[in-house]
């Protein structure tokens, strides 16, 4: 691999008095390969395997409809939530002094922490019609769990992080003589957040967003426990493939898969597309 | 050959260091894994501990059991996947069946190796509805009236789900004289007022009775009784029809995995054990209608009330041979009629 | 005249203060907002666990928690965490070493294929190993006629985690190793070192701290993953159940206190892994580059 003949026009690596480079590239294309591309290959081959008439109509089965569409819907909701709340959560965090600061600041990576089936039953306990909140909403007839309401709670608890985490660091860089010069030239606070700061955090809050959506749409764990799983209403996709498993209709369970795999592909492409553009941009 | 020989010497040092490695605080027990279906979970969890105490007493062997609850074609697919079950004790002959066609693991005579059908306890299903009964629910026919929810398990994955359709298509022949698009018409639009079918008979029961949905639940004898006992009897009501089904959950020893393990011998106890005046009594404990009603004190036989119960040998079904393709096989008499509720 | 600079740049600073941040009342409504919402939706749940779990007193918890089969349960996750964890290491190091130290073709494409498993479903993580070791497979047959058995056991259950745990290490080694350059390997090699001696010598200390912190978000994870496990284990008790998938189970039986009980190690759990990284934050942030942002 490291022979690539050092006079070509074309060459696979720039040389480098550093070794290792074979072998720490082997064993990390050998474990990628095993562990992740031959199973995602797998997945795909017997997608393919299934033909393309056999295929379209499992993806355009309502039922397999409904649950991709409750599941990005859902996924979108949650994740414009948390890039409101999330950016303002990372403001506070940045800009002003308060005490716990660093407690709420380390608390934001909770969800990072706590295992899905743990969220997804306390959040359940709490937004049921006997819970803490959900007894506080059930008279105003606001029914949270077991309701597509419950998932876009689970999908808030899981994305926020995202969202601070990538809008923080751009906020600690914003250089403070911008606003300043803002200020001096006459332009009241809302204009220069509006028109000077939100311009330069943009691309961060997007790429939130999309990790975020991207993590919502595939959430399983925190999910089933307070959705209420009602086919057509608040069944998401992930528990779809997990029924079809169940009934051992493996044909569907790997169409819907690949048709979930495809899009968080495009995704991530998204997300990467995003990243290079504010780069480039914003350098 | 040598090349093969080392190859199956490392393929078993694997196999024993990965076993060692999950057995290792285990290792001087016998193991047994009893794969079942949904609602025996606190059946067996009595039973377990007083087979090993037995064992214990007879043998002077230390027996672990394991045991693994889920619906029961959920079940039956995951031992034909390589779940690897010394026993199953299913809700219904064909998920059994099934594993004796695919895997042959299970000699094809098990029904008859054991009394009643290899069916040590049996059971039927009843409604649970809320307390009071509301929507006044007192027979299979009402269960269709204009905005009630039904709650029931999906038939592909759940046992318990087949005998809920069964006994509602026996009421249906016997209702409509036996025409057939007639009973359709009726099973489907009884299915139309299913919000949800979950995997398995306890995911339903959380459905109704934990998450509040539907006005009735149909369930197992003993699962209803189960679900008083949990959430209080000031909840809910059980309200047994004129007409439902004999269901027979039977068991049956893994011949195939006993053998590779070693376990028949403890395999087979369990499931005898079942028959025993102490399996009789823990089963009737739990709601079960015991195969041997004479082996139960009078006192403790639970009050469970005489009805008519049609067995799935009933010409209208011609037994689970017949029954499990017709109706539940892909594209079956339930996928044509299914269509949820909405 | 150093005390005319000091009073001039506090007069700019205050100026500054007024200019550039929100008025009194606005910084209110903000605080209020965030503290509310994170009190709401981080704070609330936490604390229900342990409310839920201590519900009937501090006896019924413990028994809960010395119950056989979530004993075994624990043990199962420790175990699970015990193989994945390292593997995912050795794979962080190689793959941070090939790409922060060289330049290479393709090398973005590489990054992409180690955070492809942060984008996929962690039932579809679970399902590609049911497609391939499952009993329609031509694998898994194979390997049962050998007495190997991937799924419904241990061997699915780490495959799975490994799966969804895959880029931890790798995504907080690659910046970090690329920030650092290869000045001060390449001086240990031009010293005689050889290149195990300058990866041991020299850029293991470097990264040290980095490299702690991939591994406590990738054994929290690795602790805590559930869908994908719930894919390939069997759900038997005392086997192939972990604890996240106990929780179900105890959930599913109205066994809220013992569901609880099992949750609230999870959540002590994620608690320890706050504060451990906060201390890595707060004193070793210099050297935990690219710590944040996932």
């Amino acid at each position: 691999m490291n022979t690539a003949p050092a006079d070509a026009g074309w060459r696979f690596r720039v040389p480098s008095v550093i070794p290792g480079f074979g072998l720490t590239l082997g064993f990390s294309l050998a474990y990628l390969t095993l562990i992740i591309l031959i199973p995602l290959s797998g997945l795909v081959w017997r997608s393919a395997a299934l033909g393309w008439t056999d295929f379209w109509a499992i993806a355009m089965d309502r039922r397999t409809v409904k649950a991709l569409e409750i599941s990005f819907g859902t996924a979108i909701i949650a994740a414009a939530v948390n890039v409101v709340f999330g950016t303002i959560v990372a403001w506070v965090l940045v800009r002003y002094r308060f005490p716990g600061r660093r407690i709420i600041d380390a608390m934001v990576d909770l969800p990072f922490a706590l295992p899905t089936a743990v969220a997804g039953i306390a959040l359940t306990s709490l937004y049921a019609p006997r819970g803490w909140i959900g007894s506080l909403l059930e008279p105003l007839g606001i029914k949270v769990a077991y309701s597509p309401l419950g998932i876009v709670v689970a999908l808030i608890f899981i994305g926020l992080p995202f969202v601070v985490r990538t809008v923080q660091p751009i906020i600690e860089e914003i250089d403070k003589e911008v606003e300043e010069a803002a200020a001096t030239l006459g332009a009241s606070r809302f204009q220069t957040i509006t028109r000077v700061l939100f311009p330069g955090l943009a691309p961060a809050i997007v790429t939130g967003f999309a990790l975020a959506f991207a993590r919502g749409v595939g959430e399983y764990g925190s999910v089933i426990f307070i959705a209420g799983n009602l086919p057509y209403v608040s069944e998401i996709a992930p528990l779809l493939i997990v029924i079809r498993l169940e009934e051992y209709d493996y044909a569907a369970a790997t169409a819907i898969a690949t048709i979930m795999l495809a899009l968080s592909f495009v995704m991530l492409l998204v997300i990467n597309l995003i990243q290079a553009w504010s780069r480039k941009r914003y350098g | 050959m040598t090349q093969l020989r080392s190859r199956r010497l490392l393929a078993g040092l694997l196999a024993g260091a990965v076993q060692f490695g999950i057995l290792g605080f285990a290792f001087a027990d016998t193991t047994i894994l009893n794969v079942s279906y949904d609602p025996t979970r606190e059946l067996y969890k009595e039973y377990n501990a007083a087979f090993a105490a037995k064992w214990k007493a007879d043998t002077g062997e230390t027996v672990t059991i394991q045991t693994s609850h889920g619906g029961s074609g959920k079940q039956a697919r995951a031992v034909i996947d390589g779940l690897d079950a010394d026993v199953v004790t299913l809700a219904l002959e064909s998920d059994i069946n099934a594993i004796a066609e695919k895997t042959r693991k299970i000699a094809p005579d098990w029904r008859s190796r054991l009394p009643n059908n290899s069916s040590p306890y049996t059971s039927t299903i009843v409604f649970l509805i809320r307390k009071g009964n509301p929507k006044a629910i007192h027979d299979w026919g009402d269960l269709t009236q204009e905005g009630l929810q039904v709650i029931t398990p999906n038939p592909k994955t759940s046992g318990g789900a087949r005998w809920n359709y069964l006994a509602a298509w026996a009421w249906a022949n016997h209702e409509y004289g036996g025409d057939e698009a007639k009973i359709k018409q009726y099973i489907g639009a009884l299915y139309s007022h299913v919000p949800v079918l979950d995997t398995g008979a306890r995911g339903s029961t959380v459905t109704f009775a934990e998450r509040g949905l539907g006005d009735v639940l149909l369930a197992w004898e003993n699962e209803a009784y189960l679900a008083l006992d949990e959430f209080g009897a000031d909840q809910f009501d059980i309200v047994i029809p004129p007409q439902s089904i004999l269901a027979e959950p039977p068991v049956a020893v893994v011949d195939g995995n006993v053998d590779a393990k070693g376990t028949r011998k403890v395999a087979q106890a369990y499931l005898t054990y079942l028959y025993s005046e102490e399996g009789q009594r823990i089963a009737a404990r739990h709601h079960y209608r015991p195969s041997k009603p004479d082996l139960v004190p009078a006192e403790e036989l639970q009050k469970l009330p005489e009805l008519k119960l049609v067995t799935i040998d009933d010409p209208i079904f011609g037994g689970w041979a017949k029954a499990q393709p017709y109706h539940f096989g892909d594209g079956g008499i339930f996928d044509q009629i299914y269509k949820p509720a909405q | 005249m150093a005390d005319f600079v000091s009073t001039a740049s506090l007069h700019a600073e205050k100026n500054r203060a007024t200019a550039t941040t929100e008025s009194r009342a606005t910084r209110w409504v903000l605080l209020a907002l965030a503290f509310g919402f994170i009190a709401l939706f981080l704070l609330l749940p936490l604390i229900l666990v342990f409310a839920e779990a201590l519900k009937r007193g501090v006896g019924p918890y413990l028994e809960a928690l010395g119950d056989s089969d979530t004993l075994s349960a624990i043990r199962l996750t420790l175990l699970v965490a015990a193989i994945s964890v390292p593997l995912n290491l050795i794979f962080g190091i190689a793959a941070a070493w090939a790409i922060a130290k060289f330049e290479f073709k393709g090398k973005a494409f590489l990054i992409t294929l180690i955070d492809l498993p942060f984008s996929v479903s962690p039932v579809i993580s679970g399902l590609v190993y049911v497609l391939l070791f499952g009993s329609s497979s031509l694998l898994g047959p194979w390997l049962k006629s050998y007495g190997i058995e991937i799924l419904f056991a241990v061997p699915g259950i780490v495959l799975a985690t490994v799966f969804v745990t895959f880029p931890f290490v790798a995504r907080e080694l690659i910046p970090l190793m690329q920030e650092q350059g290869t000045g001060d390997e390449e001086a240990a090699l031009s010293l005689g070192a050889n290149g195990w001696q300058a990866f041991w010598y020299v850029t293991l200390p470097n990264i040290k701290w980095g490299l702690l912190y991939g591994v406590l978000l990738c054994n929290a994870r690795a602790m805590g993953e559930f869908g994908a496990v719930s894919v390939v284990s069997g759900h038997i008790r005392g086997l192939t159940n972990t604890m996240p998938l106990h929780v179900e189970i105890l959930y599913n039986e109205y066994n809220a206190v013992a569901a609880f009980a099992v949750a609230s190690l999870l959540a002590g759990l994620a608690l320890v892994t706050l504060v451990l990284k906060t201390i890595l934050e707060i004193h070793y942030g210099h050297a935990i580059a690219g710590s944040r942002g996932h």
